[in-house]
């Protein structure tokens, strides 16, 4: 709908800009009411009994023809490599969904800002999208320490705040924060689950943590002593982002005696420990959290780290082995509906970024949120998006389902255990779903997994 | 001195205009403007007036700004209290930071400098406790009641760091004129000179760290409840940086200059983001242009105006605006001061 626009702009002088810009919407206009008149999925969403009443601008950011999200990134900076993918592939999937009939025929418009991983920045984008942009919702912020900066103002001002791209139980505040929802999977649940498995198959040997010293960290180690006996763990061993030399804490957990490392780190400080480890010819066992166990994203650190210290490895091969979880299938089950629906739309529309666990969590979010809009109604408002989560959602991409409630505001509740194997994800049994109470059992999924839509669209 | 006031009072009254006038985050850019204008003028008379340079004044910004949540957390005083209190805290810190500084110059001193700006905010880190760690502290901050329910917190935000922007700048002014003033200059020009003139070098040199942490602290704590937010990440190297950025393209040594320079960094990344994408770039593109542009305008203005947007200001009005105009950062540079010495003339 934007071909025209810069065959005028080329040619236009700036006076005439006033003229092109009314150009431009009036074709725009048409292009969508065209687009939602003749698509199967307004079609199909009349219907479904939810009415024929005309589309308004029933809220802040919705127009007759448009939903505006907006979102804070990381798209520079330190937190940039491997998360600066997750934007663009929400954004894919938000494509594909209007080029089939967008939500009731309107199109989603997805502004996402960068940050900088900066949580003064992050105060600033978003107080652009809410007071200057009038975005409808902010929709999948990314970052603990970043997002924490906006929670507040986001609340005062009323902005439902759906699907914070951080497993920090804060955003699970329904009294305090009740615009706020989270998503993926929380980090003391993760930590319960990861920590269950060792207790289990590592029995009579040493355990040492290693882990982020922030609330991402420090959650997933209050999951994992829910489960590991305080008599196993040998070492609790923690970095900062800021001081990338890991070599002390990995000579202690070598002094300790440390036969199963377990960590909760991103990306980056995963490939550094497995590195490092190398170095000094230490070789745990590693269990690392999700978070920090995207194999292409490892794979590609190790080498490039490797590569900066003058040596060269091969990435696949040092991460063969590492035991992992994950909560949305791998990227490897090709089989699998979900992945393939999501490598279609990643292809079509996001083709430039690798397909791997980050583009793979930007789409399954966007797909929730889709869903939780055509819940939310044929003319949403604020309050009503928010009233639809919390009615529940159905679980969607993810392996096990959501605790959404009007009394929690968590996410993903379970995840699969597995093991990294030729650079893909390999899951090993079934799903295992959990709370986040110290005494709250583990227990096998035994619900059936939702197969993905054929429209790879929700139903209404 | 008059002119300085009328000055202040015309930049008031914009200020108001504009904050009742346009929408809510413009009052917050406001309040973002006067913030950095309040640390940049102080780290321009650091460097344009006292001769010394300060790489770490993010972790002055960081002191004020901790300062203002724990006060506010823990024993919950009215705000104008705990922002002279945040002040005074950090110009406590400058002055321990001056006295080491008085001794060291030039990479020394920048070095010196850089070392707190990058070791500071990881003290947060160090006692999550104290400092709530890597996510920081929640600052509350709301407008006065007798304003009524419905005005809009932006807006009184804008107004109190305005106000505490231009009063800093007032103060500065004055100062910059007084003995103190000639004496930061005279040391700045040649130590030696000053010193057999009798002035005390290193108390003038300490001096000048005390008041421009000061000016740094209250920026700190502006931010803190302007952003409702306290977080190491907000106070990285790049801030200090920024700042004297900021300073280096407004006008080194000049206090109207703080105002250009913190209108360049607030507003330049928004506006350059939004015409990368109104041109039909995408977000991760269009999120890197403004670094690029930001750099292309700090060498533009160093090869057209090396005396900043004031120094261009001026020149071209053919008057000075500005009482303390900058003889050179570095009190014998010889590039830079040949250069001065030749626009004098």
């Amino acid at each position: 709908m934007n071909a025209p626009r810069p065959l005028i702009t080329r040619t236009a002088r700036r006076r005439a800009l006033a003229a092109v810009a009314l150009a431009t919407a009036a074709l725009t206009a048409a292009a969508c009411s065209s687009s939602s008149g003749s698509s199967p999925g307004s079609g199909s969403a009349s219907s479904s009994g939810s009415g024929n009443s005309a589309l308004t601008a029933s809220a802040p950011g919705i127009t007759a023809t448009t939903i505006t999200v907006g979102s804070h990134q990381p798209l520079t900076g330190p937190a940039a490599p491997g998360y600066s993918e997750i934007a663009p592939a929400s954004n894919a999937y938000f494509q594909y969904v209007n080029a089939n009939g967008g939500v009731f025929g309107r199109k989603i418009v997805y502004k996402y800002l960068d940050d900088g991983y900066n949580p003064t920045q992050t105060a600033s984008v978003v107080r652009q999208l809410v007071l200057q942009d009038s975005v409808y919702a902010l929709f999948d912020g990314l970052g603990t320490p970043t997002h924490l900066a906006v929670v507040n103002f986001l609340n005062s001002e009323k902005i439902p705040d759906v699907f914070v791209a951080s497993g920090c139980d804060c955003w699970n505040a329904p009294s305090t924060s009740p615009y706020t929802f989270g998503w993926q999977l929380d980090y003391i649940r993760e930590g319960k689950i990861l920590g269950q498995y060792v207790a289990q198959h590592f029995k009579g040997k040493k355990v040492g943590y290693f882990y982020q010293n922030d609330e991402f960290g420090l959650d997933g180690v209050k999951g994992l002593d829910y489960e590991i006996p305080k008599s196993m763990v040998a070492a609790r061993e923690s970095y900062v982002t800021t001081n990338v030399n890991v070599a002390p804490q990995v000579a202690a957990l070598r002094a300790a005696g440390a036969q199963v490392v377990v960590s909760f780190s991103i990306p980056a400080f995963t490939a550094l420990l497995k590195l490092t480890s190398l170095k000094i010819s230490y070789a745990p066992q590693l269990v690392v959290s999700n978070v920090g166990s995207d194999p292409i994203t490892l794979s590609g650190l190790v080498e490039a780290f490797a590569k900066q210290g003058g040596a060269t490895v091969n990435g696949n091969q040092l991460i063969n082995g590492i035991i992992t979880d994950g909560y949305l299938p791998s990227t490897g089950d090709t089989a699998n509906g979900w992945i393939s629906l999501f490598k279609k739309v990643h292809d079509t529309y996001d083709a430039k970024a690798p397909f791997d666990g980050n583009v793979l969590y930007g789409e399954a979010v966007a797909y929730t949120f889709v869903q939780a809009m055509f819940k939310a109604g044929r003319n949403p408002t604020r309050a009503s998006l928010v009233a639809a989560i919390e009615a529940g959602l159905p679980q969607g991409p993810a392996v096990a389902p959501y605790d959404y409630s009007s009394t929690s505001h968590f996410g993903i509740t379970g995840t699969y255990m597995g093991m990294i194997t030729n650079g893909a994800l390999t899951e090993e049994g079934s799903a295992l779903t959990t709370d986040t109470t110290a005494t709250g059992a583990i227990t096998s999924y035994t619900g059936t997994q939702q197969q993905a839509p054929a429209s790879g669209i929700p139903s209404p | 001195m008059r002119r300085v006031l009328a000055g202040i009072v015309i930049v008031a009254v914009i200020a108001v205009f504009l904050s009742i006038k346009l929408n809510a985050f413009r009052d917050y850019q406001i309040a973002e403007i006067a913030t950095y204008t309040t640390a940049v003028a102080g780290l321009t008379v650091l460097t344009g007036l006292s001769g010394q340079i300060s790489l770490g004044h993010g972790a002055f910004m960081a002191i004020g700004a901790y300062a203002t949540a724990l006060l506010l957390l823990h024993l919950g005083w009215p705000y104008y209290v705990v922002l002279l209190l945040s002040a005074a805290i950090t110009a406590l810190a400058g002055a321990v930071v001056g006295v080491a500084a008085a001794r060291l110059s030039g990479p020394y001193l920048a070095g010196a400098t850089l070392m707190l700006g990058v070791a500071l905010p990881s003290i947060a880190d160090a006692y999550p406790g104290t400092f709530g760690g890597d996510q920081g502290l929640t600052v509350a901050f709301t407008a006065p009641g007798f304003l009524g329910a419905n005005f809009p917190q932006t807006r009184w935000q804008a107004w109190v760091a305005t106000a505490t922007g231009l009063v800093t700048l007032t103060l500065l002014a004055s100062l910059s004129r007084s003995r103190i003033g000639r004496n930061w200059r005279a040391v700045r020009d040649d130590e030696v000179a000053a010193a057999v003139a009798g002035i005390d070098v290193a108390r003038a040199r300490v001096l000048a760290f005390v008041v421009s942490a000061a000016c740094a602290g209250l920026a700190g704590s502006l931010l803190a409840v302007i952003t409702a937010l306290v977080a190491p990440g907000a106070f990285t190297l790049t801030l200090s940086i920024t700042l004297l950025t900021a300073a280096v393209i407004g006008g080194l040594g000049t206090l109207p200059g703080a105002i250009w320079g913190a209108l360049v960094i607030v507003l330049v990344q928004p506006y350059i983001t939004n015409l990368a994408n109104s041109h039909g770039l995408s977000s991760t593109t269009s999120a890197n242009i403004p670094i690029a542009a930001y750099g292309l305008i700090l060498i533009l203005i160093m090869l057209a105006f090396p005396q900043g947007l004031q120094g261009a200001l001026s020149r071209l009005l053919g008057f000075g605006l500005v009482p303390l105009k900058s003889e050179g950062v570095w009190g014998r540079h010889p590039p830079l001061k040949e250069r001065d010495t030749s626009e004098r003339t």
